[in-house]
């Protein structure tokens, strides 16, 4: 075996950058269709980017599981209110990954040269599923192996987090303040579903759901939906003065055995950034990166996501976090958005507090929530499916 | 494409009406109800069947890679790292390691349960290792369980052994 970095065969034909985004709000349950929410979400980023939806070449739909509209085939339900109607559409869908895996889909449509505008567009209504969102993550267990054991989705959360917090000594009130600068970022986000100022004690006081992970450690089920434009250079230079370049990309699924592996240590996100990083000339992610929004559905896995995406070294982020590094106004802020604590988690639309956030952020443009150093590049990045994909991506306003 | 030169001021702004589970409740929502109601029956395949059967009477069966040298469970038919065929059969011991484990409160439907159970990850003795499984713990209490603890296999009366992961009841602390 030698050693290499894979999907780095690709040539780009030309680069790519975002000019406009949307956001919804995000809620538990929200009075539109996943259509209408779309919509809302599109004609905000058309908005920003000063397009009409005729200017667009292409769109690419990013939706998580159906089983959460009872619809099968959502990407083709979602169509009309996606802006796809007659023209090249396509849906991508890796869980909670597609949240980055859709524009990097948007990102080789542009980069290929196949579009010179495309649409990424990501939703989720979870609340139509009850009792609870969690029903329909019944079904993703294997059926034979697993499910006769009456899991819960929490169960894996908090496999992997009792065997990071093992394997690094690391303790739960470390972890605790992961949710708790989170949701008090959120205070700043318009679109933000639990937005609090707590404290450690009250994430250690939280109901327990499967321990160690409590209430307060998990980001709620939202409904909401977000849109991004992502165009050739030619398109940007007419639009506007800050367009944001799209610098790397990767991807990488670990094995659908997940008892098999050492649950401390994301390998997954690892191997996306190392081909994200690659592309985009980052060979020391914790100097070169000035703003990060890794994935952080619980408080642990922001923790675990910045130590595989190369910004701490192993068990190193609870100390980074605990010392203010990981602050708003901090060395390097991250989850500046609030993330998925403190906005919420509509599964695919948390596109929008991860690119899109990191893309506001680069353009200067996040309002209350800008950080406090300046930035020229920022990392995000998304995991999911059976807690085996991880999606990166790499953003940049210079060029 | 109709675009000029645009200087943007600020962020979009969001849009949307957040409803409660009452207004759904007490219909001041419109909206329709529906339950799906599909059937099916998943076939085990050939490793799993034979990893089943293996279950029925007692045993765990793993299977073995030569080229990377893996002891697999649970078992498959082909080696997914050097993605070619296994090599043999090996039956394993019903002992193993706790690797990582949770004390839940919760059921499938994210209900409240009247007793908290505990699952874990338990690597199996004779496996590569990590090679575990999930499973669940049982004849011990919560607050006594660590990582690392060597736990065995306690097994429903062969009589009643179906064929499935549940013929092991749970995997209950080994003594000393
Ligand atoms: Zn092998």
């Amino acid at each position: 075996m030698f050693e290499r970095v894979r999907g780095l065969k690709f040539h780009k034909k030309q680069d790519v950058a975002i000019v406009g985004a949307g956001i919804t709000l995000f809620r538990r349950r929200m009075n539109e269709t996943g259509k209408e929410l779309s919509y809302y979400a599109v004609k905000q980023a058309l908005e920003e980017a000063g397009l009409e939806i005729q200017d667009i070449d292409m769109v690419v739909m990013g939706s998580a599981p159906d089983a959460f509209d009872g619809i099968h085939m959502k990407g083709e339900y979602l169509l009309d209110g996606a802006g796809g109607s007659n023209r090249p559409y396509m849906r991508v869908f890796v869980g909670g990954g597609t949240g980055v895996f859709a524009p990097i889909a948007g990102y080789w449509h542009v980069a290929s040269g196949l579009a010179d505008v495309c649409l990424v567009i990501t939703e989720e209504k979870m609340s139509s599923s009850h009792p609870h969102p969690q029903s329909a993550f019944k079904y993703i267990w294997d059926p034979i192996l697993d499910r006769p054991l009456n899991p819960n989705l929490i169960w894996i959360f908090a496999l992997e987090m009792r065997r990071y917090m093992h394997e690094n000594n690391i303790k739960h009130e470390d972890i605790a303040l992961v949710s708790v600068k989170n949701k008090g970022n959120a205070l700043d986000h318009p679109a933000a579903q639990v937005a609090e100022k707590i404290t450690v004690e009250d994430v250690l006081n939280s109901e327990p759901m499967a321990l160690p992970v409590r209430r307060l450690d998990v980001s709620p089920p939202s409904d909401g939906a977000s849109a991004l434009i992502m165009v050739a250079p030619h398109i940007a230079r007419q639009l506007t003065d800050e367009p944001v370049w799209v610098d790397g990309v990767g991807w990488s699924l670990d094995t659908t055995w997940w008892t098999n592996r050492d649950l401390y240590f994301p390998r997954y996100v690892a191997e996306a950034a190392r081909m994200a990083y690659k592309m985009a000339h980052i060979t020391d992610p914790r100097k070169e990166i000035d703003v990060a929004e890794p994935y952080d559905p619980f408080d642990y896995k922001e923790l675990h996501h910045m130590e595989g995406l190369g910004l701490a070294k192993k068990g190193e982020a609870p100390i980074l976090t605990r010392e203010g590094v990981t602050a708003r106004d901090g060395d390097l802020p991250v989850c500046p958005s609030g993330g998925l604590l403190g906005v919420g988690n509509p599964i695919a639309a948390t596109m929008g507090v991860k690119v899109a956030e990191l893309y506001w952020q680069l353009a200067y443009r996040a309002g209350k929530r800008q950080v406090a150093k300046e930035v020229t590049t920022g990392v995000t990045q998304a995991w999911g499916d059976l807690m085996q994909v991880g999606t990166v991506m790499v953003l940049s306003n210079k060029r | 494409m109709a675009v000029g030169k645009k200087k943007i001021s600020a962020p979009a702004y969001v849009k949307g009406h957040g409803i409660e589970a009452e207004d759904i409740k007490e219909g001041k929502v419109t909206h329709v109800e529906d339950h799906t109601d599909i059937r099916y029956q998943f076939t085990a395949g050939q490793a799993i069947s034979k990893f089943l059967n293996g279950l029925k009477e007692g045993k765990i069966l793993a299977t073995k890679c030569n080229k990377c040298r893996r002891v697999m469970v649970p078992p498959r038919m082909f080696c997914e790292l050097c993605y070619r065929p296994i090599d043999e059969w090996v039956e394993l011991e019903d002992t193993g390691t706790v690797e990582t484990f949770s004390i839940s409160y919760i059921d499938p439907d994210a209900r409240p349960l009247d007793e908290p159970e505990i699952v874990a990850v338990i690597s199996i003795d004779g496996a590569s290792p990590k090679m575990g499984i999930l499973h669940k713990l049982g004849e011990i209490e919560p607050d006594s369980v660590y990582i690392g603890m060597k736990v065995k296999a306690v097994w429903k009366p062969p009589e009643e052994r179906e064929g499935m992961i549940t013929d092991i009841l749970y995997w209950k602390p080994i003594e000393g």
